[in-house]
């Protein structure tokens, strides 16, 4: 038997008025990936991503997770997406963004237990349960009973992703995780990404961080002008490019070491 | 000026007063909840993605935020009868009136303060699986609310002195029974110092807690 992918992705299209940022993507995530999209500000690699737990509604193409195609075809049109069936992908698809979203109102623990309680309506202590765990695994379990207003840039990120990961979803999403970050507090934030891919977890990661990505990821996509320039291991996408625009970019990005 | 005031003509009528104050605080109770509701409703629908929620939203709004509450008030009292096959009470013409009017401005300040919060907001909660309706309800409006307590007490402190206009059809609030008793003794000055001096005393209290509210807010932000 086959194994299924988790994301099979056709000719994803997405375009905002007259600016097409996706031009028609081709990919399969398998379980186990741990995919780096490198590109340049522009290219629309965090458009890509944002399309996979539809933050985006694609414009064009299918996306078809763990065997469903997501959303209704229609005729002429691109196609329908109702939001039952876009809150239940996004159970399974989690993200972490660049800025955090923290829920300011809430303690760190209410933020990580919120979409258990809310949306899979699980009882409280089950939930606090399983955010603790979480939490521990981000290593911010004392932390539990603070708001976020009191925990620094890369603490804050670290509770998005126990936030993320407490709905046990099959595929994570990083869209520059470590980019809002004073340079001090990359690294332990980083640590805790590089801790979810060792333990197998599947993940696609959006990254300035070409060493990490070198260093971490099973595979590493290269995008420009809305379409995937170069796709490869690391050793050959990084270290020997075949494509033109992946060697101006790498080379623009020199400073990084392996 | 050698005025004698004598506030005890009006201490005589303490039990219409009273009546009055009753009758004051009940018209304001219905004008503020159903007012400060139908704006958030009136508000969500101007914002709403929805095309036909959103204009007739609109054009409540701005109908209602751009006609004197007054003139409300009488058209629903003396014009809408004539046109409906029933009567409409004094409290019922005064009520909606201030309430379609408090309405219209608290929805103002609803949508302003939703589209206030940082859009990541919608974002993260739609990333974990929220609908709509749960992220306006947990993540958007718990915080909106907090950066919306100094217009909404404005607001709250305007409808209450806006209640003073149901007078006019002859509702029995403490302006309309210090009316009658000012025009059965001869003693204005007294009864509408009297009048002043109710509302004050109720409203002042009232601001003061909200300050205090506020900077509390203000801190835990």
């Amino acid at each position: 038997m086959s194994i299924e992918p988790i994301l099979t992705i056709r000719g994803l299209e997405k375009s905002f008025a007259d600016n097409d940022v996706l031009r028609g993507i081709d990919l399969d995530v398998m379980p186990g990936d741990c995919i780096a999209i490198l590109g340049a500000s522009g290219s629309g690699k965090s458009t890509f991503l944002r399309c996979l737990n539809f933050m985006e509604i694609p414009t064009g193409g299918e996306i078809t997770h763990a065997g469903t195609t997501i959303g209704t075809a229609r005729a002429g049109k691109p196609r329908h997406y109702p939001e039952t069936e876009l809150t239940q992908v996004r159970q399974k698809v989690g993200m972490v963004f660049q800025q955090f979203n923290l829920f300011p109102h809430m303690t760190v623990l209410g933020n990580v237990t919120e979409g258990l309680r809310t949306v899979q309506r699980m009882d409280k202590s089950s939930a606090e349960t399983s955010a603790r765990a979480e939490l521990t695994r981000v290593g911010l379990a004392e932390k539990a009973d603070e708001y976020p207003s009191r925990l620094s840039g890369g603490q804050k990120q670290r509770v998005a992703i126990a936030r993320a990961l407490a709905l046990a979803p099959d595929l994570m999403l990083f869209d520059e995780p470590t980019s809002a970050l004073d340079p001090e507090l990359v690294g332990e934030v980083l640590n805790v990404i590089r801790g979810i891919a060792d333990e197998g977890r599947t993940m696609m990661l959006v990254t300035h961080e070409v060493g990490f990505a070198y260093h971490v990821a099973n595979r590493v996509i290269f995008m420009a002008d809305g379409i995937i320039q170069e796709i490869g291991p690391p050793e050959q996408v990084l270290k020997n490019p075949q494509n033109a625009r992946t060697q101006a970019f790498l080379a623009r990005h020199k400073q990084f070491e392996f | 000026m050698d005025y004698v005031w004598d506030f005890g003509s009006v201490y005589e009528y303490r039990a219409a007063l009273w009546v009055g104050l009753i009758n004051t605080l009940r018209i304001f109770g219905i004008c503020l909840f159903a007012g400060l509701s139908l704006g958030l409703a009136m508000g969500l629908a101007r914002y709403s993605i929805r095309r036909w929620l959103r204009w007739p939203a609109a054009c409540f709004i701005e109908f209602f935020r751009n006609t004197p509450v007054l003139v409300q008030i009488f058209w629903f009292y003396f014009a809408f009868p004539i046109l409906a096959p029933f009567e409409i009470s004094a409290l019922m013409a005064a009520a909606l009136g201030i309430t379609l009017n408090s309405a219209a401005f608290s929805a103002e300040i609803f949508r302003g303060g939703i589209q206030s919060i940082d859009p990541g907001q919608w974002e993260a909660g739609r990333a974990i699986g929220m609908r709509y309706r749960e992220i306006m309800a947990r993540i958007i409006l718990p915080q909106a609310v907090r950066r919306m307590m100094p217009a909404l007490t404005n607001r709250g402190i305007e409808i209450f002195k806006m209640t003073t206009l149901a007078s006019a059809i002859a509702y029995a609030d403490l302006l309309h029974q210090a009316r009658l008793i000012a025009s059965v003794n001869f003693n204005p000055i007294e009864a509408y110092t009297v009048v002043a001096l109710a509302f004050f005393v109720i409203l002042y209290p009232i601001v003061r807690v909200t300050y205090v509210l506020e900077r509390r807010m203000a801190k835990g932000d």
